[in-house]
């Protein structure tokens, strides 16, 4: 297959970033190192290229209500600018996708994750053509790139470079503006993936790199440094944010995932509503928890969580925490077989290691 | 990337070095590059035994965990403790303040001729595409 890039690949490679393959694209890993670049968003502005995130614009009549008929949680009372995070299930309540649903001032928009973009078109395409709707879907990631700016200079450095003429301040989280920048109009939402403030900007894709170099330039007095997915991972690890293919797959509800708050059941109909109500009646049976080592070692997915000899689950994610300076993990257990504050046992490399349950997130930043 | 001369070197970058009748032993720059930042060190207790490219321990940076092989076999008599508390020593300084081991060994002439030296590793690095 041919990877796929961003329309800053070359700019990626000429920083001498260590690019791998990733969800079918060719991505920058990391530039100077992760704990650097984690500690930067952290600490001051990360900028990140996320334009392998599949964009999808709908247009057409009835999307609002085609769209409300496939999400978990409730488009049709969307807010002009407003953006909601949401599950895509199958009608037996397994997640296809979490995503992003933004009702922008002319159309909605979906982002979804990179490994997924195919696999969503299709759904939607499917759900298009049986439900007999006439929806026009495009996929946009030819025409835009996404740019994540996050940290707690991120508003100082954006508000500097959008003018006075819009006032960032007051947009609320998950909410978003159309904004001049570098001069056309660009959308930017109060949302990201890192547990810190910060924007996301969609700029069209001939105008990425300009962007890319004015961020870091306006940024520098500021300590930005460009990140890759090492501390993407990293960050959204210690803000406790579920990444598809680890904490969420088809095999799990939005329920097991701890996800219950984004299924908004009432006066609407959506697929998947049957089983999940039923879940909901049922209880999950599987949770996800926090975990942080006690005993020396890092304990990657795959390792299996151990209460009192028994295996009770698998971790799904697993790390150094940077901000932390220990190593974390969230597992997916038994529900009510590891309760905040117990010990239990990791196997990392067939020696048991001692690690404490804790409550997820594991960073919550000053606010 | 650093590659001394006076070095030799195995295929799973590692280096040793001589020093009396010890052999030193660390990961490369090469290896340290590749693992990115690196967070934990788990060394074995002196007194251990290992055989020629037998594993003695485990390096984790935040993006993987990696095995460590011996270049010789032998008695290792002493371990980088730094490491413990510092396991970014690894990255800062691999030939250095980095070492992981020092081993007796137990085959020194017969082992030592297995090993590369920085031309050899150097060829290694070019058939694996590193750069």
């Amino acid at each position: 297959m041919q990877l796929k890039r961003t329309p800053l690949y070359a700019t990626h490679v000429a920083a001498g970033a260590r690019i791998v393959p990733f969800a079918g694209w060719e991505m920058p890993v990391q530039y100077e190192g992760v704990i650097a670049e984690h500690q930067a968003v952290r600490n001051a502005i990360g900028l990140f290229d996320i334009s392998h995130m599949g964009i999808l614009d709908f247009a057409g009549d009835g999307v609002c209500a085609f769209l409300d008929g496939i999400l978990t949680n409730k488009v049709s009372d969307l807010a002009e600018n407003q953006i909601r995070y949401s599950l895509v299930c199958r009608p037996d309540g397994g997640v296809l996708d979490d995503v992003l649903i933004y009702r922008l001032p002319t159309h909605y928009r979906l982002v979804v994750n990179a490994s997924n973009t195919d696999k969503i078109v299709n759904w939607l395409e499917h759900q298009n053509a049986t439900q007999h709707w006439s929806i026009d879907i495009s996929v946009e990631n030819s025409n835009l790139a996404l740019l994540a700016v996050q940290g707690p200079q991120a508003l100082t450095l954006l508000q500097d470079m959008v003018g006075a003429a819009t006032d960032l301040a007051a947009i609320r989280y998950y909410r978003g503006t159309q904004v001049p920048f570098l001069g056309k109009t660009i959308t930017a939402t109060r949302t990201g993936y890192t547990g810190e403030d910060g924007f996301e900007l969609f700029v069209p894709a001939d105008d990425a790199a300009e962007a890319w170099h004015a961020l870091l330039e306006k940024g520098a007095p500021h300590g930005i440094k460009p990140v890759g997915l090492g501390a993407r991972d990293t960050l959204r690890l210690e803000a406790g944010l579920p990444l598809y293919g680890h904490e969420l797959d088809d095999a799990t509800s939005p329920f097991d995932a701890g996800l219950q708050k984004f299924v908004r059941f009432r006066n609407r109909q959506f697929i998947g509503k049957e089983a999940l109500l039923e879940e909901r009646r049922m209880g999950p049976d599987r949770e996800l928890i926090g975990l942080e080592l006690i005993d020396r070692g890092i304990a990657r997915e795959g390792t299996l969580v151990v209460v009192d000899g028994e295996d009770v689950g698998v971790v799904t994610s697993g790390t150094f925490s940077p901000t932390l300076q220990k190593a974390i993990a969230i597992a997916n257990v038994e529900t009510g077989s590891a309760l905040v504050g117990a010990t239990v046992h990791v196997r990392v490399r067939a020696d048991l290691r001692a690690s404490r349950v804790v409550a997820l997130p594991f960073y919550q930043r000053p606010r | 990337m650093n590659i001394p001369e006076e070095l030799c070197y195995t295929k799973e970058h590692e280096w040793a070095r001589m020093e009396g009748d010890l052999c030193v032993v660390g990961i490369t720059d090469y290896a340290q590059g590749e693992l990115g930042d690196i967070v934990y060190v788990e060394l074995p207790e002196p007194g251990t035994h290992v055989d020629i490219m037998g594993e003695f321990g485990v390096v984790e940076s935040v993006k993987t965990a990696s095995d460590l092989y011996s270049p010789l076999a032998g008695e290792i008599v002493e371990v980088n403790d730094e490491l413990a508390d510092s396991p970014e020593l690894v990255n800062d300084s691999p030939y250095d303040e980095g070492w992981m081991l020092k081993i007796r060994p137990s085959n020194l002439d017969e082992d030592w001729e297995t090993l590369l030296d920085a031309e050899g590793y150097r060829a290694v690095l070019a058939e694996s595409g590193a750069h």
